[in-house]
């Protein structure tokens, strides 16, 4: 029971962060229509961002937590947020009214490139940094010495995952920009005649999804220890599972998916296997496509000829 | 790669020097904040496990100035061509005489084929590098009948390619049968993964398909790794057997086959035999396609690519289309897959990567999807590029994805060619007001 306790603890840490990259997928794919190959691959840069920000904290002297990890967390957003907007700029909006698997190949390009220029840019090789926010709470701790322990930074990535989810929530639905977004989503010719920049709110689109990845990358970064060039491209396929299971082009379902994904995850590696944690997780994309194409909270959707 | 397309092409036409400069500026400035801790800072584990840095500051500052004079180079180019679409890059009547060349290139290129092993008998790495191309182009046409003829995007083709080659390394390793056995095995068993594929995703389209064809791709590689037992996980298989003509082996030995012939043994015989092999599977592949697309799978395949809907409307059942496109495509894959391992001799997981699908995907992409002949040329081109760039490895990826954003903007349709549906009406026909109940039909 009390190792239960504790992969459910994990499980949903791990889901916190999937479910984080999984709304940058399910936005994109509700407003644009395609499947946002790169966003593995932003998530990993605002790993990698939040690891050099974080590095020249230090060496600047800089020993107050909470103040290295709101820098840090400021300075990943916005730098990861322009890169989403620059990805978008150059491989997707020239590609609007191409045909229909143009976007996808092209974003498949723009992750290899985002791959390969962090490869070459900081080299292969794993970066670890040492642990940032240590200490924990115990919870309980059964006859046999089996300890459930909760850490502060599992409770960090939870906090900071709903704080944001609420931020971005109200964004959506109580703001000028929230209420475009889901214009266009609705209908982007209509949107635009009714005076929605679509072009802007489908870059905010993207701009808020690398946002938010980059809030992943640096949870990541926190609860690992450690980032890589490579990391983005399973993430991101796991990522969009999330996103697929809880229904894609809806918000609540991503994070409910991303949940799922981690806690599945997690009670496989836990149970079964470590070494079939991944097929696990693919699997679970295969078989909801094919029998819940619409997810857990998804629209079912209807094919206009 | 900070290029930005315009806002809108009647400010880039009337705008001068200001505008261009201005602009120029921008990209640079978002470079400059894109690249500033990526390029700026170079982070290094050092041996005890902490983390150090050091600044670059020179390259930023050079990256930050390639972008802005390209950004002015592309501005000025865009305003001396004017706002060209893609068709009017190519002047009408350069594609005829492309297509009056392209209907001469197809059996020059085969004649050439044919003869490379007589051109460069003794320069033993033309001749390697020769085989890879080949085979390139076989897997680019089997994965052709999958996305090009079909549409169905796969992006798990290499699956299908370790399927064949893990057949075959296995069956000819552990039972000792002959290539020319496992071969139709290889193929067989990859066309029958191709099914299992196939079923699960017959009712997802576009970008879902793709996904899900990806984790399929994945599971493969995963399971190959982990399934130590019989696969040997990431050692992989060594010790695989060469393949002999029809039984007579091609080594050094008595009765091999420089021995039976009474000439004298060289190594090389036996890559142009290889050479040869994969030419005549290739050509197998292209043969069996463009037979194929003339019976009326092949043209429901086209029927499918063009539009599903009105596909299933037509009374073509969707459903076999897709799963003999997959098993086509797949078996192609798989006998390209045995030929892989019976040439290195060794296989591993590390061959089947991702990367690999993307790369003979990219193949058929660049080649125009359908076409037969834009696919040979692409693989030649890819690959060849690829052999170019060999001192460059770190940089090789990076170039092909930028590559590959740039032709889905300058012609999605491929670079080469692009292969119209076989059956087309070429003009709208107004329908006898007989036909139709009210005006025209």
């Amino acid at each position: 029971m009390d190792y239960f306790a504790q992969q459910l603890i994990n499980g949903l840490v791990l889901g916190s962060i999937y479910g984080l990259i999984a709304i940058g997928y399910t936005m994109v794919y509700g407003i644009v229509g395609m499947i946002n190959f790169a966003h593995g691959d932003i998530f990993m840069i605002g790993g990698f961002i939040a690891l050099i920000t974080f590095l020249i904290l230090v060496s600047l002297g800089l020993t107050a937590v909470p103040v290295i990890l709101l820098v840090v967390l400021l300075v990943a957003m916005a730098i990861t947020a322009l890169y989403g907007w620059t990805v978008e700029r150059i491989a997707y909006r020239p590609l609007r009214h191409s045909f229909r698997l143009a976007p996808m190949l092209s974003a498949i390009g723009m992750s290899f490139v985002l791959m390969n220029y962090s490869q070459v840019a900081q080299g292969a090789r794993v970066k670890p940094i040492p642990p940032l926010i240590t200490g924990g709470h115990t919870l309980h701790e059964s006859a046999d010495g089996f300890v459930v322990q909760l850490s502060n930074v599992q409770i960090l990535v939870v906090v900071t995952t709903i704080v944001l989810l609420s931020i971005f929530t109200w964004l959506v639905s109580h703001t000028r920009l929230g209420r475009d977004m889901r214009a266009c989503e609705q209908d982007q010719t209509m949107a635009a005649l009714l005076g929605v920049d679509v072009d802007r709110t489908i870059s905010m689109t993207f701009v808020i999804g690398a946002a938010l990845a980059a809030v992943a990358g640096l949870m990541y970064l926190l609860y690992y220890g450690l980032v890589d060039f490579f990391m983005g491209f399973v993430a991101g396929i796991k990522a969009f599972t999330a996103a697929v299971l809880g229904g894609i082009g809806s918000l609540p379902g991503a994070m409910l998916g991303g949940l799922a994904i981690g806690l599945i995850e997690t009670f496989w590696s836990a149970y079964f296997s470590v070494e079939y944690k991944d097929v696990a997780a693919f699997s679970i994309l295969i078989v909801v496509l094919i029998f819940m194409p619409t997810g857990l909270l998804g629209r079912p959707e209807v094919e206009k000829v | 790669m900070t290029a930005l397309p315009s806002e809108t092409m009647q400010t880039s036409r009337a705008a001068g020097i200001p505008f261009i400069l201005k602009k120029a500026f921008l990209s640079a400035l978002v470079a400059l904040v894109l690249f500033s801790l990526m390029i700026g800072i170079r982070t290094e584990a050092g041996s005890d496990g902490q983390l150090t840095y050091w600044t670059r500051f020179g390259d930023l500052a050079s990256i930050v100035g390639i972008v802005f004079g390209g950004s002015i180079v592309i501005e000025l180019l865009r305003q001396w061509l004017g706002p060209t679409g893609a068709e009017k890059l190519v002047p009408p009547a350069v594609q005829r005489g492309l297509s009056r060349a392209g209907r001469l290139l197809a059996p020059a290129l085969l004649i050439f084929a044919l003869l490379v092993p007589v051109i460069f008998y003794n320069q033993r790495y033309i001749l390697d590098l020769a085989i890879l191309v080949l085979t390139y182009v076989m897997l680019g046409w089997g994965l052709n009948v999958v996305v090009g003829l079909a549409g169905l995007l796969d992006l798990g083709y290499v699956a299908f390619y370790a399927v064949g080659a893990y057949s075959y390394a296995l069956l000819a390793t552990n039972f000792g049968w002959s290539f020319w056995i496992c071969l139709p095995l290889a193929g067989i068993l990859a066309a029958f993964w191709g099914v299992m594929l196939g079923f699960p995703v017959l009712r997802l389209r576009g970008d879902y398909l793709a996904i899900v064809t990806l984790a399929f791709g994945e599971i493969i590689r995963l399971v190959i790794i982990n399934w130590q037992d019989l696969t040997g996980g990431p050692n992989g298989v060594s010790g695989i057997p060469r393949p002999t003509l029809f039984g007579i082996p091609l080594d050094n030995s008595d009765d091999g086959l420089a021995a039976k012939l009474g000439i004298e043994f060289s190594a090389t015989h036996r890559i142009i035999f290889l050479f040869y092999l994969i030419l005549a599977l290739a050509l197998l592949t292209n043969w069996v396609t463009i037979r194929l697309r003339r019976l009326p799978i092949g043209r429901a395949w086209e029927a499918l690519r063009e539009d599903e809907v009105a596909c299933r409307a037509l009374g073509i059942n969707t459903t076999t289309t897709k799963l003999t496109a997959f098993a086509t495509g797949a078996m192609f894959g798989g006998f390209a897959g045995a030929f892989f391992a019976t040439r290195q001799g060794f296989i591993s997981p590390e061959s089947f990567t991702f990367q690999e699908s993307a790369l003979v995907l990219a193949i058929v992409v660049l080649g125009g999807m359908g076409s037969q002949l834009g696919v040979a040329l692409a693989a030649l081109a890819m690959i060849g590029g690829f052999e170019l760039f060999r001192g460059l490895e770190t940089y090789r990826m990076l170039v092909f994805g930028m590559a590959m954003v740039l032709i889905m903007i300058w012609r999605p349709r491929g670079l080469i060619g692009h292969r119209a549906p076989t059956v087309y009406l070429t003009k709208a026909q107004a329908i006898s007001s007989d036909l139709v109940k009210e005006g025209h039909g």
